[in-house]
């Protein structure tokens, strides 16, 4: 099959673990927390991701540089502790705070392409401005003002990948 | 007291804390931890456009995690501004020199105000670092389906092949990044 002769692939067809993710059956249970637990939380993981210094620029390029640990102990602890806690819920607790079963939708592989090269094209541009998504936001509110253009810029980013989606590899 | 505020933690203290979050989105909500979709939230609230991949009710799937990502900014105001440390970010003196042969000198706060000051978006490659960077990260995590809290974080957390491969992309990306796209950009000016 050509590129050329492929028939436009529409949401259904291409693989989508955010829209996977949103629409389950989440959003409505009524012992569902208010959005202001969720601005708590947030606020929680801006100053987590602040103090311990994840958002800084420096500390980016130390980690991609191989020159200290700071950042790769942030990940190796990090992530035993995710893997931990998220797999404890899943296979022991099963149940929100709420009640409901806990729903973790898996991700579709596919050919992998959107992984290794999506994740390579954002690797570039973490390298560039030193912040993943979660660390635009708290710079911005860390007095980094200029994030904001970063932030847009992503933003049309994100818009441009919507408007090319069905001609990408997935 | 004010001092303990002040001083930033040790990885020790963070990573295990950012680890949390993972499970606690899960536990309170059935929420999957993972910042990038709120770039996309944004759009499909801005301007959808007819576009299939925004065009969803933003308000009922991403509410959410918009009051999570504006949290984020409110605890970047507290720790950053408020609780600031007021010392450099103590990097490796290896870093200090590789940054110095770039051309990076201003080595207060968290990023280097040569590149992130209002006036640097005049020069090139203060341009290129904000305005090309920013987009890069925004086409790549949308592209790659999260970044590195959706799929880092969140995606491995639950053992995802797909999240082990966009991690090492990241980290393959970031290399690049750093050691080719960096310098080049740097270069521009000098």
């Amino acid at each position: 099959m050509t590129s050329s002769t492929e028939p436009r692939i529409d949401d259904e067809e291409v693989d989508d673990d955010d829209v996977h993710a949103l629409t389950a059956e989440q959003t409505r249970d009524p012992g569902a927390p208010g959005l202001w637990v969720y601005l708590l939380v947030g606020i929680a993981f801006g100053i987590v991701l602040t103090k311990g210094e994840a958002i800084s620029w420096f500390r980016i390029q130390e980690m991609f540089r191989f020159q200290g640990f700071h950042m790769y102990g942030i990940f190796a602890t990090a992530l035993p502790t995710a893997i931990a806690g998220v797999q404890l819920l899943k296979r022991r607790w099963r149940r929100t705070l709420g009640g409901e079963t806990i729903v973790v939708p898996p991700k579709h592989l596919g050919s992998g392409v959107r992984y290794a090269v999506g994740g390579t094209i954002f690797g570039l541009g973490w390298a560039l401005t030193g912040a993943c998504p979660g660390p635009l936001f708290a710079l911005l509110g860390g007095g980094v003002t200029t994030m904001i253009v970063a932030i847009a810029s992503a933003m049309l980013g994100t818009w441009t990948y919507g408007r090319l989606r069905h001609r990408l590899p997935h | 007291m004010r001092d303990i505020l002040l001083r930033p933690w040790p990885w020790y203290v963070a990573g295990p804390l950012i680890g949390l979050f993972a499970p606690l989105l899960l536990w309170l909500g059935n929420r999957m931890f993972g910042v990038s979709s709120n770039l996309r939230h944004l759009c499909s609230a801005i301007a959808p456009r007819g576009i299939p991949y925004l065009s969803y009710d933003w308000r009922r799937e991403g509410g959410w995690n918009l009051a999570f990502v504006a949290g984020i900014v409110v605890g970047g105001v507290l720790a950053g501004l408020v609780f600031r440390n007021p010392e450099p970010v103590a990097v490796a003196a290896s870093t200090r020199a590789s940054l110095a042969a770039l051309g990076i000198h201003q080595l207060g706060g968290l990023v280097p105000r040569e590149l992130f000051e209002w006036s640097s978006l005049a020069t090139v490659r203060g341009w290129i670092v904000l305005v090309g960077g920013g987009f890069l990260v925004g086409f790549g995590t949308a592209y790659a389906g999260g970044c590195t809290s959706g799929h880092g974080i969140s995606g491995v957390a639950n053992l995802e092949v797909p999240s082990f491969i966009a991690l090492a992309a990241f980290f393959a990306g970031g290399l690049l990044g750093t050691f080719v796209l960096l310098p080049l950009v740097l270069g521009i000016g000098r």
